[in-house]
C-alpha cells in the first residue's frame, strides 16, 4: 500500500449520511405531495372533463373483414368469387328508437310485415355496441335512391357496400362447393369472436365449410375517429386484413357440364375420378339448386319450395344418397374370392336360373330366369350372373366378404375433403347382432354377394371402389381441392393399400369388366360397341321396393318413383385408366341401358378430342391399334 | 401474586423470542408485511388490468414468490460479504452489457436481453440497477465523507460506463434509472451542494447535446408528445390522453373494481404494465391512489430508518441509495402516466406486470433486510 492510511471517522460519516437521509425524506414527502396534487387535479378538479371524455370516447376500433379466398376449377375457371353488394345497415345505438326506424324503412321501401320481422331478428343478432347490423341485402338502385331521399327520417341507417360471395356457375357446383350463409347464433357461440368480428358469412356446406379456416383469412382493424353522430371522420390507424387462401379444385367445369347434360334432366348422380391421383373431376347430383340466394338469406317461401320438392334438389346424392350397390360390386367380390382362395378364374358354376342353399328349398333367382348354363368368372361378370355370385358368396362367408368390401371402401367414408359424407353400411355378423339382436342367416350372405340386402353405399364409394380396381388397390382418398393457396393438398390418412396375394387376380376382375362392354355376351355391349377405346365397367340395379318370392319385376305395375335405380361404374381406357366414373340414375331401371350411356358420355367428354379420337396424352402404344371403329 | 408475575415475565419472554426468531432468519417483519400488502393488492389490480386474465395473475404471483425466496436468500449474506463481491459483480455486469450491445437478443426493436436458449434469458441492465449503487457505495465507503473531488470524478466514470452502454441498447428509461441509483449514493455520501447546483446548471447544455446526438427518433417523439400531447392526440399522444382520461374519470371514489371503462374497452394501452396505475386510479379513484402512495411512504420510511441505523458506511450508502431509487421509480412512473413526465417506460414498482423488475426490486429489499439484521450490538439499538 503506497497510500498513507487514513483513519475512518465513523461518527462523522454517520452524521453526514443522517443529514442526507433527512434531505431525502423531505424530497420524498415533497414529491409525493406533487403526485397527490396532480391526481387531485385530474380526478377532482378536471373530473367532469375526463368523465365526459371517457363516456363518449370518440375513438372506435372497427374490424375490417378479410376477403374470402376465391375458388377455381382445375383450369382456373372461377367457381366462387366476391362481388360488391349494397346492403342497408342499422346501428342501434345511433338509431335511438330503432323499432320505429325499422317501421320507417319498411314504409319507405314499401315492404311487408314479413320483412319487418326479419329485419328485427337481424338487428337483435347484432354483437358489439355501435356495430352496424346489415338488415337488407342486395339493394337495388331504386331502393338506394329511396333511402337517400328519406335519410333525414332514418337515423343510424346507412347504405354500406360490402363484398359478398357469388357463385357464377350457379347450380353446377352447389353440391360440391356448397355455399356460405349468414353466421347464425349457434355458430356464433363456437366461433373465435375476434377472428370473425368483421365477418358476416361462414361456409355452411361443401368445400366452403370444409376449408372455412383457409378461405376465411385474418381480420384486420382500423381505429377511427367518429363525430358525435357516429359518422367516421377519419381513419387513424389501419392493420390490413389478410385475405383468405384461394382454392384450386380438381373439378373441371366443362366435364361437370357434360356430366349434367349426360343425365339429360333425369334425377341422379355422377362422380368422375382420375384414378392415378384421386382427383375428383366431376361431381354431379341432379337436380341441383342455385346457391346464390342462400348467401344473402333465402326467403322462407323459396326455401320451403326447395325443401319440400319431391325431386329433393337439396339432397346431395353423391355423398349422402344411400343405395344397395347391386351388381356393380361383382368384380370386387370376384377379386376377393380369388384372393380368399375360394375360387379360381377357371371355377365353373352351372346356372339353372336359380341357386339353392344345400338342404333349403328357397330359390335365389338369377335375373335371367332361364339360366346361363355353365359360367366361369369372366362370363359371370360379363353376364352379371347372380347364381355364380350366390355360390361364391356362400363359399366366402359373411365375415371375409365384410373385410374385403370394407377394404374397397364400401360402407366407409372415403373422401378426403367433403363435408357431410355418409359412411353407408357394410353389414357383418357383429353389426346384425348389435343392431337387430339376431343371428346372421346364410341367405343374407348370398344376397350380399350380388350387392343387395342390408348393404348401403354412396355413388362416391362405388366410384372409389372402381378406382381401386383401376389402380390395383392403390388407395388415395378422393378429393376436390388440388391446391390451397400455393400448398398442394396431401393424401392424408389413406387406408392401407389393397394388396392381393397375387397381383394377377386384379386382371381377372378387370377382364370380366371389359367383357361387360366388349364381350359377345356382355350386358352393356351396345355401349361398348360405340366406344373408340376400351372400357372396363359393371352395371347394377338398386331395388327401391322389395320384390316378393316368386314375384317378377313388372315395370308397368310399379309406380315411376318405385322403379329400380340404375347404376353403372367403369373406368377407361381399360389398359391405361384415366378416368373412373360412377353413375346412379334414380328410377332408371336398367344399369346397362340407362346408366352405362351416361358413363360413356362422361368418358367421351374427358377422353376424346374434337375429332372424336382418343386424346394423344391418354393413348398408349397399344390402345391406338386396339381401338375399334 | 408470585405466579402472576411469573406469567407476565414469560409473556415478555415469548415476545422477545418471536422477534428474535425473525432476526435470526434475517427477516425484517415490518418491511415484509408492507411488501406483502402491496403485492397482494397488486394482484387484484392486475386481474382487472389484464382483462380478467387468471394466467397472468398466477404468473405474477409466482414471480412474486420467486422474488421473495431470492430476497430471503440475499438477506442471509452479511453486507460485509457483499461488499467483497461488488467489484467483481460490477465488472461482470459491464461485460454483459457490452455483450448485449454487441450480439444481444433483439426484442421490440431494442436489444436488452442476454439469451442462452433453454438456459437463461435476462436483462443485464436490470441486474445493473442493484450493482450500480452497490459499487459506488463500496468505492466511497473506503474513504472519509464527504467525498473529495477525485473520488467523485472516479465515481462518475463508474456510473457513466454502464449508463452509456444501456443507452446504446437503446433503453433511455433504464439508463437514466441506473444513473440515478449511482448518483444517489454520491448524494448520500454528502456531495457538496455547490457541486449539485453546478451539475444542475450543466444539465441544460448536456440535454441539448443529447437531443441532437444521442436520442433516437422514437425517444424524441416521446419527449415532444410529452411537451404537447394535443398535437397528435391519436398517434403518439394517445397513451397520455387516454391514461389521463382513465385517471380523471375515476373521480374520488373510482368506478369500482373491474368496472373501469377506459381500460376494459381497450382504450388504454399497456394497461397491465407501465400504465397500470391508470387502472387503479380509474377503478379506485383518488382514494385508491392515495392509499397506494401511503403504503409506498410507509415502505420508504422503514427503508430510511434502516439506512440511519445501519452500522457500516457501505451499508448506509447502499441502503439509502436503494430507498431513494425505489422512490424515483414510483415518482417517474406515476408522473409519466399522469402526464407530468415524458413516457420513458418505467414500470410501477411491485405493481406492474413483469417478473424481472419484481425480482430485482425484491433483491434490493433483501439487501436492506441483510443490512438491518446483521448488525452487531443489536440489543442497544
Amino acid at each position: 500500500m503506497p497510500q498513507p492510511i487514513r483513519l475512518k471517522d465513523h461518527e462523522k460519516d454517520a452524521r453526514v449520511v443522517r443529514k442526507r437521509v433527512l434531505v431525502g425524506a423531505l424530497f420524498i414527502l415533497l414529491m409525493t405531495a406533487v403526485l397527490m396534487l396532480r391526481m387531485y387535479y385530474l380526478q377532482v378538479v378536471q373530473y367532469e372533463h375526463h368523465s365526459t371524455l371517457s363516456e363518449s370516447n370518440r375513438v372506435h376500433v372497427q374490424p375490417i373483414p378479410p376477403n374470402r379466398g376465391l375458388i377455381y376449377d382445375r383450369n382456373g375457371v372461377i367457381i366462387a368469387d366476391n362481388r360488391p353488394s349494397f346492403s342497408l345497415t342499422l346501428t342501434r345505438e345511433r338509431a335511438g328508437d330503432w323499432p320505429a326506424v325499422l317501421d320507417t324503412i319498411v314504409e319507405v321501401l314499401a315492404l311487408g310485415s314479413d320483412e319487418r320481422a326479419l329485419f328485427e331478428k337481424r338487428v337483435r343478432q347484432g354483437r358489439r355496441p355501435f356495430e352496424p347490423v346489415p338488415v337488407l341485402f342486395e339493394l337495388s338502385e331504386e331502393q338506394i335512391a329511396r333511402i337517400a331521399i328519406n335519410q333525414f327520417r332514418l337515423p343510424g341507417v346507412e347504405v354500406a357496400a360490402q363484398l359478398v360471395r357469388h357463385y357464377p356457375q350457379a347450380e353446377h357446383f352447389a353440391h360440391s362447393v356448397g355455399y356460405v350463409g349468414r353466421i347464425n347464433e349457434q355458430e356464433m357461440e363456437k366461433l373465435d369472436k375476434v377472428a370473425y368480428s368483421g365477418t358476416h358469412h361462414i361456409g355452411k356446406t361443401g368445400l366452403e365449410r370444409f376449408y372455412e379456416e383457409h378461405l376465411h383469412g385474418e381480420v384486420g382493424y382500423q381505429e377511427v375517429e367518429t363525430n358525435a353522430r357516429g359518422r367516421v371522420l377519419r381513419v387513424l390507424k389501419r392493420t390490413d386484413p389478410l385475405p383468405g387462401k384461394d382454392l384450386h379444385l380438381t373439378l373441371d367445369v366443362k366435364l361437370q357440364e357434360a356430366a349434367e347434360q349426360a343425365l339429360a334432366g333425369r334425377r341422379g348422380a355422377v362422380v368422375a375420378i382420375q384414378p392415378a391421383t384421386g382427383e375428383v373431376l366431376a361431381m354431379v347430383s341432379q337436380p341441383s339448386f342455385d346457391p346464390n340466394p342462400f348467401v344473402t338469406g333465402i326467403g322462407f317461401k323459396a326455401y320451403a319450395e326447395l325443401r319440400d320438392s319431391i325431386d329433393r334438389p337439396l339432397y346431395n346424392r353423391v355423398l349422402r344418397g344411400l343405395y344397395p350397390p347391386g351388381s356393380t360390386i361383382k368384380p370386387m367380390v370376384a377379386v376377393a374370392g380369388l384372393d380368399a382362395g375360394v375360387v379360381t378364374p377357371q371355377t365353373r358354376v352351372f346356372d339353372p336360373g336359380f341357386y339353392q342353399l344345400p338342404n333349403h328349398s328357397h330359390k335365389y333367382r338369377n335375373w335371367n330366369r332361364s339360366g346361363d348354363g355353365w359360367v366361369d368368372m369372366e362370363l359371370a361378370i360379363a353376364r352379371s350372373n347372380d347364381t355364380y355370385f350366390y355360390s361364391l358368396a356362400h363359399k366366402m362367408g359373411v365375415d371375409r366378404m365384410h373385410d374385403y368390401m370394407t377394404r374397397f371402401g364400401l360402407g366407409q367414408r372415403v373422401a378426403l375433403d367433403m363435408y357431410e359424407e355418409t359412411g353407408g353400411l357394410m353389414p357383418s355378423r357383429d353389426w346384425k347382432r348389435e343392431r337387430y339382436r339376431q343371428p346372421w342367416y346364410p341367405g343374407e350372405t348370398l344376397i350380399l354377394g350380388i350387392g343387395q340386402g342390408y348393404m348401403q353405399t354412396t355413388p362416391l364409394q362405388l366410384a372409389q371402389a372402381t378406382v381401386l380396381m383401376a389402380t390395383r388397390g392403390k388407395w388415395i382418398r378422393p378429393h376436390l381441392a388440388k391446391r390451397i393457396g400455393d400448398e398442394p393438398v396431401l393424401n392424408t390418412n389413406p387406408p392401407p393399400d389393397l394388396v392381393l396375394r397375387d397381383p394377377k387376380y386384379w386382371e381377372y376382375g378387370i377382364q370380366g369388366m371389359e367383357s361387360v362392354l366388349h364381350g359377345p355376351r356382355g350386358t352393356a355391349r351396345k355401349v361398348g360397341d360405340s366406344a373408340v377405346y376400351r372400357i372396363a365397367g359393371k352395371s347394377g340395379t338398386a331395388q327401391v321396393v322389395a320384390i316378393k318370392q316368386g314375384e317378377k319385376y313388372d315395370r308397368n305395375k310399379v309406380a315411376e318413383r318405385h322403379r329400380d335405380h340404375a347404376l353403372f361404374v367403369a373406368f377407361a381406357p381399360a389398359d391405361n385408366p384415366q378416368i373412373a366414373v360412377s353413375v346412379m340414375v334414380e328410377n332408371g331401371e336398367s344399369g346397362s341401358g340407362v346408366a352405362a350411356p351416361v358413363v360413356k358420355q362422361v368418358m367421351d367428354a374427358w377422353l376424346l378430342d374434337e375429332s372424336g379420337q382418343l386424346k394423344a396424352e391418354f393413348r398408349t402404344p397399344q390402345s391406338g391399334e386396339e381401338a375399334q371403329p | 401474586m408470585n405466579s402472576n408475575f411469573d406469567r407476565t415475565l414469560s409473556n415478555e419472554d415469548l415476545l422477545r423470542r418471536r422477534a428474535s426468531l425473525l432476526q435470526r432468519l434475517h427477516i425484517d417483519g415490518l418491511l415484509l408485511l408492507i411488501l406483502l400488502v402491496i403485492a397482494s393488492g397488486s394482484l387484484f389490480i392486475l386481474y382487472s388490468a389484464s382483462g380478467k386474465n387468471v394466467d397472468m395473475v398466477i404468473k405474477q404471483a409466482s414471480s412474486f414468490g420467486i422474488g421473495l425466496v431470492g430476497m430471503f436468500v440475499i438477506a442471509q449474506f452479511e453486507p460485509r460479504f457483499m461488499a467483497r463481491l461488488v467489484p467483481l459483480a460490477y465488472l461482470v455486469g459491464v461485460a454483459l452489457l457490452v455483450a448485449v450491445d454487441v450480439m444481444g437478443y433483439n426484442a421490440m426493436g431494442a436489444t436488452r436481453w442476454i439469451n442462452i436458449p433453454g438456459v437463461i434469458r435476462f436483462q443485464p441492465s436490470e441486474f445493473m440497477k442493484i450493482i450500480m449503487p452497490a459499487t459506488i457505495a463500496w468505492y466511497l465507503a473506503r474513504h472519509n465523507l464527504p467525498p473529495r473531488f477525485k473520488h467523485i470524478v472516479i465515481s462518475l466514470v463508474m456510473i457513466l460506463v454502464p449508463f452509456v452502454l444501456i443507452l446504446l441498447q437503446p433503453d433511455l428509461g433504464t439508463s437514466l434509472l441506473v444513473l440515478t441509483s449511482g448518483a444517489f449514493v454520491v448524494f448520500m455520501a454528502g456531495l457538496q451542494w455547490r457541486w449539485i447546483m453546478g451539475a444542475a446548471a450543466a444539465l441544460v447544455p448536456v440535454a441539448v447535446a443529447m437531443w441532437f446526438f444521442v436520442l433516437r427518433e422514437y425517444q424524441k417523439q416521446r419527449v415532444l408528445t410529452f411537451l404537447n400531447p394535443e398535437s397528435d392526440p391519436l398517434g403518439s399522444g394517445w397513451n397520455i390522453i387516454q391514461s389521463k382520461a382513465a385517471i380523471g374519470s375515476g373521480g374520488i371514489w373510482g368506478k369500482g373494481w373491474l368496472l373501469g371503462t377506459q381500460s376494459h374497452l381497450d382504450f388504454l394501452p399497456e394497461s397491465h404494465t407501465d400504465f397500470i396505475i391508470a387502472v387503479l386510479a380509474e377503478e379506485f379513484g383518488l382514494v385508491g391512489v392515495c392509499l397506494l402512495l401511503l403504503l409506498y411512504m410507509l415502505l420508504l420510511a422503514r427503508c430510511l430508518v434502516i439506512t440511519v441505523q445501519a452500522q457500516t458506511l457501505f451499508a448506509k450508502l447502499l441502503a439509502g441509495a436503494l430507498s431513494m431509487t425505489f422512490f424515483v421509480y414510483v415518482f417517474v412512473n406515476i408522473g409519466m402516466v399522469s402526464g407530468l413526465l415524458p413516457v420513458v417506460g418505467v414500470p410501477l414498482p411491485l405493481i406492474s406486470y413483469g417478473g424481472t423488475s419484481l425480482i430485482t426490486l425484491l433483491a434490493g429489499f433483501g439487501i436492506l433486510m441483510s443490512v438491518h439484521t446483521h448488525r452487531k450490538w443489536m440489543t442497544q439499538a
